[in-house]
């Protein structure tokens, strides 16, 4: 009798565990489950119906008018620029992304070394989020003269372009790596600038690995070559899918990104609502793909420190 | 002997190595902001003189003063920091919450809720703003209120959307409180329950209180990307001066008031990009102030958090 009570207790402390796990998932995810709802997916389903209609304002309500794919023909076949300001926003993430996740794997390790005036740098190499987005980056599209203060300081300084292109062809490198060089030469402020977020998880990551994996690895008379080959990077390997897929976000949704400002444009003064939600469909859609691709690719490949 | 002086080149090599690096790449971050900053303290005639390079002949504070006025800048700073600061901190509480519900309990439909979190991240905010509008516009509640009300020009979008984590970026909010929570020791939390704490006395009494580095870090992206937000701003409160909206009008203003002031100096090609460029350097730099302020005060808890955290998923 007494035995039967302690199960049927002890049953009783496991049940109400699990029911407060379910119970306080539930209210603690609430309030983001609500707004999902009302606020993202909602609007999005809209956005899906808008790109099919051409969209009329009125004093008191909206009304849609069917075009069926009209708008995306139009988008894709007659609209001047849409095209190829698509191409070229693909090309240079495809020229960036590499160079970003390279550039904030290397920083966030030099950051993690023990030095004089650490405190600083990090401060340094963050700032950049603070200052880069929003309006003030909006404003520096348009401000010719900073850039072309910029041009000549980097001109005239920095970045020979037309010295190292002489110095590759004499070298005989075939024409499209050199272009690709070149491109990331001149892409290194960008590059550097638009890291922020990616040091911070990589650094993160840093420290998170387990001080002792090292120490055995000392012992057992691994070179610095081999503990970053074989430790620091497969375990960090989840945080590169991570910040891949951080970067092509932030790179994709960046109030100067040309596509964005082409989308803005159309919808207030171009060809319209539907058109415009036609385009940032299309956008959108590769946008997914591309992510996807990633990050099927990616995830096989990644090691998973259990 | 030999081993230990060559033990020491490396360090030395290495370290010396290091600091080039590190200060090329300060360089190449604090360049556009001292471009800015000296800019905004030149006159026209600083802008054209080829010799003058960093520091400016005729240092002025013409284009402070100008921007100042214009940008109505005691206003728009208030209603900037009214709202950065309440988004804000509407959006930690949920989001440190909603992470909280993610890292700690188990039950169905957590992982998808997870990914969902993600999805609000790589949909381009530009997306759904145009259906953003409409439903604030005519809002009804998907069809609950009979009446629908006109949400445009007033707080509550920011405060609904912040409320239930579907602002700018709350996604990442959401993704680094999660991960900040996983890293904590769940002794304390089975201690409180055992205790007989509730789940929300258990939150606030015993996770908040540890989590103070991961909160800053969230306070502060959302403060920064809410204080320089063009979009939302510019989508649901169109007519207020905000300091993004501001600082776009001012140069224009500005364009307009000389005009009037002295026709002449108009009508020479005094105002030019040239000009312009000067008078917007100033206002940014009167944007990003508070922000640079804002961030070397929270600093050092930011420092901190990236030790503390394990954002590894």
């Amino acid at each position: 009798m007494k035995g039967g009570g302690t199960v049927a207790s002890k049953k009783k402390v496991f049940l109400s565990f699990d029911k407060r796990q379910k119970i306080g998932g539930f209210l603690f995810t609430l309030p983001f489950l609500i707004g999902f709802v009302l606020f993202f997916l909602y609007p999005f389903i809209q956005a899906v119906i808008i790109s099919f209609n051409e969209l009329v304002l009125t004093s008191t309500t909206f009304e849609l008018q069917w075009q069926g794919l009209e708008n995306y023909g139009y988008a894709l076949q007659i609209h001047p620029d849409f095209s190829r300001v698509f191409t070229e926003v693909l090309v240079k993430l495809a020229v960036e992304l590499p160079l970003i996740i390279g550039f904030s794997f290397f920083a966030a390790t030099i950051l993690n070394q023990e030095f004089k005036g650490r405190a600083v740098a990090r401060m340094l190499f963050f700032l950049p989020v603070i200052l880069g987005s929003g309006v003030v980056m909006k404003l520096e599209v348009t401000d010719y003269s900073l850039m072309m203060l910029q041009h000549l300081q980097e001109s005239s300084s920095m970045f020979q372009g037309d010295a190292l292109r002489s110095l590759f062809e004499a070298a005989r490198f075939p024409a499209g790596m050199v272009d690709f060089v070149l491109d990331a030469v001149q892409s290194l402020p960008t590059v550097i600038r638009a890291s922020g977020v990616q040091i911070l998880i990589f650094l993160a990551g840093l420290q998170s690995v387990p001080r002792e994996v090292y120490e055995a690895a000392d012992v057992e008379g691994a070179t610095g070559w081999e503990q970053f080959w074989l430790i620091t990077f497969p375990m960090l390997s989840p945080l590169i899918l991570t910040n891949v897929i951080y970067t092509i976000v932030d790179s994709f949704t960046a109030m100067n990104n040309e596509l964005v400002l082409l989308i803005r444009e159309t919808m207030l003064r171009g060809a319209g609502y539907g058109v415009s939600m036609a385009m940032a469909m299309l956008y959108f859609l590769v946008i997914g793909v591309i992510l996807f691709i990633v990050f099927s690719v990616l995830s096989r490949r990644i090691f998973y420190h259990v | 002997m030999r081993l230990f002086v060559k033990e020491r080149t490396k360090k030395f090599v290495v370290s010396l190595l290091r600091t080039i690096l590190l200060i090329g790449i300060s360089y190449v971050i604090l360049l556009p902001l001292i471009n800015r900053l000296s800019t905004a303290f030149m006159s026209v005639e600083d802008l054209y003189d080829q010799s003058v390079r960093w520091i400016p002949r005729n240092p002025t504070l013409r284009n402070f003063r100008l921007m100042w006025e214009h940008m109505d800048y005691v206003r728009s700073f208030g209603r900037s920091f009214f709202l950065a600061m309440f988004t804000s901190v509407l959006q930690l509480i949920t989001c440190s919450m909603v992470g909280y519900g993610l890292a700690r309990f188990k039950f169905p439909g957590s992982n998808l809720i997870f990914g969902l979190a993600i999805f609000t991240l790589v949909v381009p905010p530009q997306l759904i703003m145009v259906p953003m509008y409409l439903n604030f516009r005519f809002f009804d509640f998907l069809g609950i209120l009979k009446e629908p009300i006109n949400l445009i020009g007033t707080y509550w979008p920011f405060a609904l959307m912040s409320f239930t984590g579907t602002g700018f970026r709350n996604g990442l909010y959401i993704f680094i409180m999660r991960q900040f929570f996983k890293g904590m020791p769940r002794a304390l939390e089975e201690a409180a329950y055992i205790d007989g704490a509730s789940l929300f006395t258990t939150f606030w009494r015993v996770m908040i209180p540890g989590a103070v580095p991961g909160l800053v870090t969230t306070f502060l992206f959302s403060f920064v990307w809410q204080w320089n937000d063009y979009l939302y701003v510019t989508t649901f409160m169109a007519g207020r001066s905000f300091l993004p909206q501001a600082l776009e009008g001012a140069a224009s203003k500005v364009h307009r008031a000389i005009n009037e002031a002295d026709a002449l100096a108009a009508s020479s090609g005094f105002l030019d990009d040239h000009f312009y460029s000067l008078i917007n350097n100033a206002g940014m730099i009167l944007v990003i102030v508070p922000l640079l302020i804002l961030y070397i005060f929270l600093q050092r808890y930011f420092v901190e958090s990236i030790e503390r955290t394990g954002i590894v998923g």
